[in-house]
């Protein structure tokens, strides 16, 4: 028994480098009070020392702490897209003019961003839904608290309120439904769930109605965290009133974390592992429980809504807001097909999202900090007060886009040939044209950027270089994997296995 | 051929690209130098084409067959190992040109060095200005040399953005709206494209060897050698090889539903680009806001693309819907051809009835590939060609006098013939080859079409055919109001064209006359090529015919 709990305890050191830094983090906070270099610094080590120790783990395929938590390439993936955010999260934050305001200390703030990294790190691994639950709350729990960080500011307080019952309500939801899938089967544990569920819908009854139930319960908490509609209500708020640092950290790694969760939830549970598989590398689901229709539902109405209203948006993070909405949809139709290849397509996107969201939040922070305005009409000739962020704004946004020859044309092709080798034709069109409408609100950033001059020119918009770098260390890959992505696929091919199924 | 070990189709079309990025790092108060890199890198280009234009082997047909292609490169871009559910990934930088993309080389070349000339008067960030014009010319090139359909598609794509800005920025006073629209509209389509070109490479196997080369399933089968590997392929070539469909995969057999839709998914992403009536409404928008170079291109080459991607994709590939569409497609033409005609006899504004006329004009082309005959064909091909070249003419000749009066309403001039000799001469040259005058380019192409279509489908031709007299009589009434009556107080100060423009007007006149009186030299291009392609699209209906019985 010690001689497991030791074994398992080496597979986690990943997580508990994690969280000893954050207690390093706190500790130095109250000791350096007056040198507000040294937090950050010991977080950024920390980040990356986890970071390093997870890439470590690649190839390892294991389940620890009594099947609570499972390591495998799917896990060290996302735990992997996590830390890399984190860590870029950390160089923002430095340089943002938002947070590091006079009399305001953000030693908290940076151990509240470990801890929700730690969250999300769990989430990624937990294979037991009382795990995941609580996975979720640690991530939620400090996200709430980052983004209200600004206190002065009372957009911030109001989305963290937002956030927090809107919060509430999903884990309440998701509660019940885990509850019930309890109820029906008597364990918690998401691979005895699988064994057990081919008796209990066998017996009839109401078996498969209830299993319905919980399944949508279940998913609201998911849903919640990909901010996928209809779960999607406290996204636009939050993440316009949250620092744009966390905004960011939010679209990208808490969504890696859902996504994580949710994949391998619906996956182990509701896989029929007696069904012959004709074709390697696709599986099918427990008779009696179509939930992929549900998922596909939900995938075409996030793509559609969260195009939809973006176009009709003025400040760009509620515009990027309704934007990740829409890319939380075309992610969930790489769920939809029910195969490996439908899975590295969403991790394709991921690595790829990572870079342009994360750059085009970046350089709409980097001008928010010099023009003081997010709103969309402030960026009227920015194109010649600052060619270079424009231009790298203008490839990010062509990148979320998905034209070639950037990257984010390589994450839709990907999830577009997932879908129609998967036989979604009709998912792949609507995704197809979905892309459409978001070239139309994308192309309205840099129209005012390029096409329409200021009224009254300001003075040009001067940056560092060390932001330059940052922004370089994001537009390069951007770039770089749109004319040549084997890389990029080889992770991802090569990350797909998930611990207890075939 | 190739040139410091580097093909000269890799040369032609990226040389613009290493242009732009000379002229990125040249100071942008440096206009002068910008200009004339511009211009040596088109020159270069152009000098490049004529040097394949002399080296290309008329003898040999191309279409699907790798041993009719010249100029061929190959390498591998992208190679990534299979694994145990998703087979190898191979994607080829393949170039290679036939008489139908020569033709297109060589008029790319020519339009985008005479749109630099044109880009003189640019005098607004010159230097952002000629760096997309030079990466739109890459892109333009790229979309007629690739043969790999995934390359084939990145070129495509490549072109949006750069013509986004040249509208947008440098446009008229409604170009946020025209670019916006060309941008969607265009878009839309390519995402169409998308899907199928997904669905063909989930069709289509080839085998590999170890050394990289394909092979198809017929030749894999005989000589099956050591570790061949059967792999999905985003080759053209392959694709067009009835016995390389995957049995049961999408688009296997023949005049399938699925093959019908893939083959209206790529139809709408050209049709859009030609354009083909209904998805036309983006043309005249963008044309009268662009500045006078990037209608040039617009007309001179983006257009045909829309009808290159036909014949170099969908009707290879897809005989089968090509044929079970013909007439439906030669209907589409007959309206553009009348349609386009009619509205452009309506216009007052110049520019737009130049646009209008190109909508008909490329219905000419689309009849034309409809007859699935030799004769149809090549007169299509040439009429793209010619096409290009008097197109470009008509727009210099609105530039010319849009720079000098600053309006473009027909009914504000008149009486211009003594004012601007120069002027008169080369408009009438470009009006009479545009009307289709015998002796001009434009004649012999639009005979052929129509002589082509005949045979084919009757009705439709004769109908179709009523646009000559339409095109006939706007093209002369414009002459008429332009350069004959008296010559309004105003316009009395107006100058004849200077030496810019006269080089310009005459050295697309002259291929304009040359074409017209001697065309062989093009025609000898393509000739092999297109008699090829229409004996792919008769055997298809013999087979299919076949089959049937």
């Amino acid at each position: 028994m010690a001689d497991q709990i030791l074994k398992d305890l080496a597979l986690f050191t990943p997580e508990i480098t994690l969280t000893a830094t954050i207690l390093l983090a706190i500790l130095a906070d109250l000791i350096f009070r007056r040198m507000p270099l040294v937090v950050p610094a010991v977080v950024l080590t920390g980040f990356i020392v986890t970071g390093i120790l997870v890439a470590g783990q690649s190839g390892i395929h294991a389940s620890i702490f009594t099947s609570m938590i499972a390591v495998d390439g799917f896990a060290v993936f996302f735990k992997m897209v996590i830390m890399l955010t984190a860590v870029l999260i950390v160089v923002f934050s430095l340089g943002s003019a938002e947070l590091n305001t006079a009399g305001r200390s953000l030693g908290e703030y940076y151990a509240l961003l470990g801890a929700g990294a730690l969250g999300m790190m769990l989430m990624a691994g937990a294979s037991n839904l009382l795990m995941m639950y609580l996975a979720i709350e640690l991530s939620s729990i400090s996200s709430y608290l980052l983004s209200g960080y600004t206190r002065e500011a009372p957009d911030s307080s109001e989305a963290a309120l937002k956030y927090v019952i809107y919060g509430a309500l999903s884990s309440g939801l998701m509660l019940y439904g885990i509850s019930i899938i309890y109820g029906m089967t008597g364990s918690l544990d998401i691979y005895t769930i699988n064994l057990v569920l081919p008796q209990v819908l066998a017996a009839g009854g109401a078996g498969s109605f209830a299993l319905l139930i919980a399944g949508v319960l279940t998913l609201a908490g998911f849903g919640y965290k990909i901010s996928a509609v209809p779960f999607h209500f406290w996204t636009p708020d939050v993440y316009e009133g949250a620092p744009i640092t966390i905004t960011a950290f939010l679209s990208v790694a808490s969504k890696a974390g859902g996504f994580a969760m949710l994949i391998r939830f619906f996956k182990v549970t509701f896989i029929d592992t007696h069904a012959v598989v004709l074709t390697v590398g696709t599986w099918s689901t427990l008779q009696g429980f179509r939930w992929v229709d549900i998922v596909a539902v939900i995938a075409v109405l996030s793509m559609t809504v969260g195009n939809l209203v973006a176009v009709w948006q003025n400040n760009l993070k509620r515009l990027l807001a309704y934007s990740s909405i829409a890319h939380a949809g075309y992610m969930l139709t790489g769920v939809v097909v029910m195969s490996n290849e439908g899975l590295s397509a969403i991790m394709v996107y991921f690595i790829v999202y990572l870079f342009m969201n994360l750059g085009a939040f970046y350089a709409v922070m980097l001008i928010a900090a010099r023009t003081g305005s997010e709103d969309i009409d402030d960026y009227k000739g920015l194109g010649q007060r600052a060619p270079f962020l424009a231009v790298a704004l203008a490839i990010f946004l062509v990148s979320l886009t998905g034209l070639p020859p950037t990257a984010g044309f390589i994450g839709k092709l990907y999830l577009f040939a997932a879908l129609i080798n998967g036989g979604w034709v009709w998912l792949a069109v609507v995704g197809a044209l979905n892309s459409v409408i978001a070239l139309y609100y994308y192309v309205r950033v840099f129209r005012n950027m390029f096409l329409r001059p200021d009224d009254q020119p300001g003075p040009p918009l001067l940056i560092g270089g060390v932001q330059t770098s940052v922004v370089l260390a994001l537009l390069i890959p951007t770039l770089l994997f749109g004319l040549y992505f084997s890389p990029l696929v080889q992770l991802a091919q090569s990350s797909v296995s998930i611990f207890g199924t075939p | 051929m190739s040139i410091f070990g580097i093909g000269v189709l890799s040369w032609i079309t990226f040389l613009p690209v290493a242009g732009m990025i000379l002229v990125l790092m040249l100071p942008k108060e440096r206009r002068d130098l910008i200009r004339w890199t511009s211009l040596a890198v088109a020159a270069l280009q152009l000098v490049l084409a004529v040097l394949i234009f002399l080296k290309f082997d008329r003898s040999l047909a191309g279409i699907n067959t790798e041993a009719g292609m010249q100029f061929l490169e190959k390498a591998s871009w992208i190679d990534i190992a299979s694994v145990a559910w998703f087979g190898r990934l191979h994607i080829e930088y393949f170039l290679g040109i036939d008489g139908i993309s020569v033709v297109m080389v060589l008029l790319t070349a020519l339009i985008s060095f005479i749109a630099v000339i044109s880009s003189w008067t640019i005098d607004r960030s010159v230097k952002g200005y000629f760096a997309l014009l030079l990466l739109l010319d890459t892109g333009m090139m790229g979309v007629f040399v690739a043969l790999d359909f995934f390359l084939f598609y990145v070129f495509w794509e490549v072109m949006l953005l750069p013509m986004y800005f040249l509208i947008g920025v440098w446009g008229g006073p409604r170009r946020e709206y025209a670019a916006i629209k060309f941008f969607l509209y265009t878009l839309l389509g390519s995402v169409l494209m998308l899907l199928a070109m997904i669905a063909l490479y989930f069709s289509v196997n080839v085998y590999m060897d170890p050394a990289g080369g394909l092979h198809s399933i017929a030749e894999g089968a005989k000589a099956l050698g050591q570790g061949w590997e059967k792999i999905y392929t985003f080759n053209m070539l392959a694709m067009m090889d009835p016995g390389n469909f995957v049995p049961g995969s999408l688009l296997a057999g023949m005049d399938t539903t699925w093959r019908y839709w893939a083959y209206g998914a790529l139809f709408i992403g050209f049709a859009i680009k030609v354009p083909i009536f209904p998805f036309h409404t983006w043309l005249p928008d963008a044309h009268v806001e662009a500045p006078t170079a990037i209608s040039v291109i617009l007309a001179g080459v983006l257009l045909k693309m829309g009808t290159y991607g036909m014949l170099r994709i969908s009707f290879p590939i897809f005989p089968d819907a090509m044929r079970h569409f013909a007439w439906e497609l030669a209907l589409l033409g007959v309206i553009s051809m009348v349609y386009g005609a009619l509205v452009a006899m309506a216009q007052t504004d110049f520019k737009k009835l130049i646009a209008y006329s190109s909508v008909s004009h490329m219905g000419i082309v689309v009849l034309g590939m409809s007859s699935m005959n030799t004769q149809g064909m090549t007169g299509a091909v040439f009429q793209m060609f010619n096409h290009g070249t008097i197109t470009a003419m008509l727009f210099l000749i609105v530039g010319v006098i849009y720079d000098r009066a600053h309006t473009r309403g027909l009914g504000e001039f008149g009486g211009l013939m003594n004012q601007m000799p120069r002027y008169a001469g080369a408009m009438t040259v470009a009006f009479f080859a545009a009307l289709g005058l015998p002796g001009l380019s434009g004649f012999i192409s639009e005979a052929l079409s129509l002589l082509g279509a005949f045979q084919t489908f009757r009705t439709l031709t004769i109908i179709g055919a009523v646009t000559i007299v339409l095109t006939a009589g706007y093209m002369l009434w414009v002459l008429q109001r332009v350069f004959l009556g008296t010559l309004p107080e105003k316009w009395k100060g107006l100058t004849d064209m200077n030496g810019r423009e006269t080089f310009m007007l005459a050295t697309l006149g002259v291929i304009v006359i040359a074409c017209g009186i001697y065309p062989a030299p093009v025609l000898n291009l393509m000739n092999s090529s297109l008699n090829h392609l229409s004996s792919i699209l008769q055997h298809t209906a013999a087979a299919t015919m076949m089959s049937g019985m």
